[in-house]
């Protein structure tokens, strides 16, 4: 510290002088923990109300994205999971609707509001995802389309005159939607999730569980569980962002015993036991939706929607994005910006 | 715009705001404070007494010849909060004779803090997310309880500030005005701001659970405090509070000082001031990247990327560099080259046997001594001279009668005298 004509060195000690003016920034100071006590009610722990308030006001956004081959009930899932018609489902090839040709990203935004919270939500869609004979590299298109939400995002970012608050149509949560074979992971699985667990988070689940044996189901987590370690696949929650030791608990249990979720879907609702339940009834009973018994759709719903939501978005910001920022900014930072061609390529295929 | 749509059952995410200050609190708030007033006016008592607890500190001199800013931080915690409270006080604020560069320092400090941000932010790789953020979040401006109006310097620094920090005025020392004149002094320092266009912070008033307080609120302004580091023994309890022979001034007494209301409204509006705060840091990241001659539309109005630019610009510094160099690596060669002339010349010049310092001396010495034995040689002829013809003069004195002039023995003496 600079010695002033009279300092004393107990003052220096204390606190730090700050050096001449008009010379380098100062750095910023790391707060020394001097922890002060308390003698007294200040009402510092009203910040969290003031928090409160102003986040119920501004609302949230929440982009997720389904990836599954069709047929294996991504819209019916993604309804059952909001509890509204967020998805709209596609009706089957009988009726006057093409097979696209080659992997569509459609994004559809509602807004949905529940205790006071206002919640902007995009769906994305991703008709014809191994649909085709050939379906090699079917996944570029999504990573493209992840990738250029960034590049929205960046471009926002780094104008002069910034948004107060940028919009985000970045993709918090991909949900990969895996075929009930009750064998193993198809090599398209494994190809889109080595591919696109780097830049987004990915949450594998187990479409139309109800075609598995309880007994079936476990082998069939198991054996999906270790095919994704052995091909190095970090599906969310990845390990190396668990921010503490309680984070880590809890998460691990969830990576190494819950997941892939293995779930159904339905959004119609049946009697059973003098309650109105969403289910799918087929001749040997009623499928509960939300009876863990019968399927871990509730698992599903709790872990994206009521725990780890905003982890969801935390690390999707502070990881991915950051990730692909400091990429694009090596890379010879100045390029042109990228073309957003998604929207041309609808219409010339519908 | 996007289509509402109604749920048909409860789906969870309302949880979300819990979701989010879960995650808040297991990171930690923080928040920094500018205390700017004279040497003496109270800005650690009031500190100490803002958030009950105390503040060690050892008083200033008055005799700094410039401004200067001391940064203190504490680790607060209320129930589950913890606040990280940052508190930077001027030192040596209004002591100079000379004051027109007072407040050139504090506006430097805070300028600092938004250049650090920004540095932070325009890295590569960088965590926004873990930064600790120096940013000043409001600033107290002391006034001195003179009574009377604002000074120029205060006018000063505060206009310097008004559109980089929130600034709330609050009256220092405020137990030495009497009630009646603080209503005067308020009124008139409120006006003088508003007449010289300064801009305060204004607790908001748009959300109508607060607003009624914080209008009447914003009617107190600027706060007459009064802070306290020791406490007195009243009714079995220790208070923060000033004892004076006619009474205790109550630290904590609403009546007594607006020093509450000041704590309630800095607590209560921590979330506005940071997100003014941020207002404030993106104007000046604007300014800042503008003079660096970014723009967000390049000269054919196509959308420029700030890498771009920044690119350009590290070229252009390089280029400079490189040039800046090739011109000092010139002017070297040259004095080298004019030195190793100058050192031939020197050479050439001593073509004869060089003799060494010692030699030199000795032949100085030698030719002192030949002088000097000649000058020797004069003067023992001149006094073998003065000493025949003292002998003569007394032999005519001798020979002449006592009224024999003196002036003949004191020019004889005179030139022995000059001879010596």
């Amino acid at each position: 510290p600079c010695a002033g004509p009279v300092e004393s060195k107990n003052e220096a000690a204390m606190s730090e002088l700050v050096p001449e003016p008009r010379q380098k920034p100062v750095v910023p100071m790391k707060p020394m923990g001097i922890n002060a006590s308390l003698l007294g009610y200040i009402g510092i722990d009203t910040i969290i109300e003031q928090m409160r308030k102003k986040t119920m006001k501004t609302g949230f956004d929440f982009n997720i994205m389904v990836v599954g081959q069709s047929g294996l009930g991504k819209s019916t899932l993604v309804n059952t999971l909001f509890k509204s018609q967020v998805s709209r489902k596609s009706s089957g090839w009988n009726r006057e609707e093409k097979i696209p040709k080659t992997v569509e990203i459609k994004a559809i935004g509602h807004v949905i509001e529940e205790g006071g919270v206002k919640m902007k939500l995009t769906v994305i869609d991703t008709p014809g995802f191994g649909d085709q004979i050939n379906n090699e590299n079917c996944w570029e298109p999504i990573e493209k389309y992840i990738n250029e939400q960034y590049e929205k995002f960046l471009k926002e970012e780094v104008n002069i005159a910034r948004k107060k608050r940028i919009p985000d149509t970045r993709v918090h949560c991909c949900l990969y939607f895996i075929s009930p074979t009750g064998h193993s992971l198809r090599p398209l699985d494994l190809e889109f999730m080595k591919h696109l667990s780097k830049v987004v988070n990915i949450i594998p689940v187990i479409a139309k569980a109800d075609t598995m044996t309880l007994e079936e189901k476990t082998e069939f987590k198991q054996r999906v569980r270790k095919e994704l370690e052995v091909n190095g696949i970090e599906f969310y929650p990845q390990k190396e962002f668990d921010e503490d030791l309680e984070d880590k608990t809890e998460n691990d249990k969830i990576r190494q015993e819950s997941m892939p979720f293995a779930v159904v879907g339905s959004d119609k609702e049946y009697q059973v036991n003098g309650k109105r339940v969403l289910g799918r009834k087929t001749p040997w009973g009623i499928i509960e939706v939300e009876n863990l018994n019968h399927c871990e759709f509730a698992l599903l719903r709790d872990f994206v929607i009521r725990t780890h939501l905003q982890d969801l978005k935390e690390v999707t910001h502070n990881i991915h994005y950051e990730t692909y920022r400091a990429k694009r900014l090596n890379d010879n930072g100045g390029l042109p910006p990228m073309t957003v061609e998604t929207e041309e390529n609808h219409e010339s295929n519908l | 715009g996007c289509r509402t749509l109604s749920l048909s059952a409860h789906v969870g995410f309302d949880s979300l705001p819990d979701q989010l200050i879960r995650k808040s609190i297991k990171h930690g708030f923080c928040f920094n404070i500018l205390c700017i007033g004279e040497t003496g006016i109270g800005k650690s008592a009031l500190v100490s007494s803002l958030f009950n607890t105390d503040v060690e500190d050892s008083p200033s001199t008055h005799f700094l010849s410039s401004v200067r800013l001391r940064a203190q931080a504490f680790e607060l915690q209320e129930s589950n909060v913890l606040l990280k409270l940052t508190v930077v006080k001027t030192v040596g604020f209004g002591d100079q004779v000379n004051k027109a560069d007072s407040y050139q320092p504090i506006v430097d400090y805070v300028d600092a803090q938004f250049e650090a941000y920004l540095e932070e932010e325009l890295k590569v790789i960088r965590s926004l997310f873990s930064y600790h953020d120096t940013r000043i979040h409001v600033c107290l401006y002391f006034i001195s309880p003179t009574g009377r109006s604002l000074k120029t310097i205060d006018l000063l620094t505060m206009r310097s500030l008004d559109s980089k920090v929130n600034i709330i005025p609050v009256i220092g020392k405020a137990d030495s005005i009497s009630k009646a004149e603080l209503q005067e002094f308020k009124k008139k320092i409120m006006s003088e701001l508003v007449s010289n266009g300064i801009r305060i912070y204004q607790f908001p008033t748009d959300d109508e659970t607060v607003s009624e307080i914080n209008a009447i609120t914003n009617g107190y302004l600027p706060f007459a405090v009064v802070g306290s580091m020791e406490k007195v023994n009243i009714g079995n309890k220790m208070v923060r509070a000033r004892q004076y022979p006619w009474g205790i001034v109550k630290v904590e007494n609403e009546n007594h000082c607006d020093t509450i209301k000041l704590r309630r409204m800095l607590c209560t509006n921590m979330e506005d001031l940071k997100e003014k705060t941020r207002a404030y840091y993106e104007s000046y990241r604007r300014c800042r990247l503008e003079k660096l001659g970014c723009r967000d539309i390049g000269p054919e109005n196509k959308p420029v990327s700030l890498q771009e630019v920044i690119e350009a610009k590290r070229l252009e510094f390089c280029l400079e560099v490189e040039r800046k160099e090739e011109e000092i690596k010139q002017r070297f060669v040259q004095r080298v080259k004019e030195k190793a002339a100058m050192l031939e010349e020197a050479e050439q010049q001593a073509s004869m046997p060089v003799l060494t310092k010692f030699e030199r001396l000795m032949l100085m010495n030698q030719e002192e001594e030949l002088k000097l034995g000649e000058k020797k040689k004069l003067l023992e002829g001149e006094i073998a001279q003065f000493i025949e013809k003292k002998a003569i003069s007394e032999s005519i004195q001798s020979q002449v009668s006592v009224s024999a002039p003196v002036s003949l023995k004191t020019k004889g003496l005179r030139k022995v005298s000059a001879n010596a």
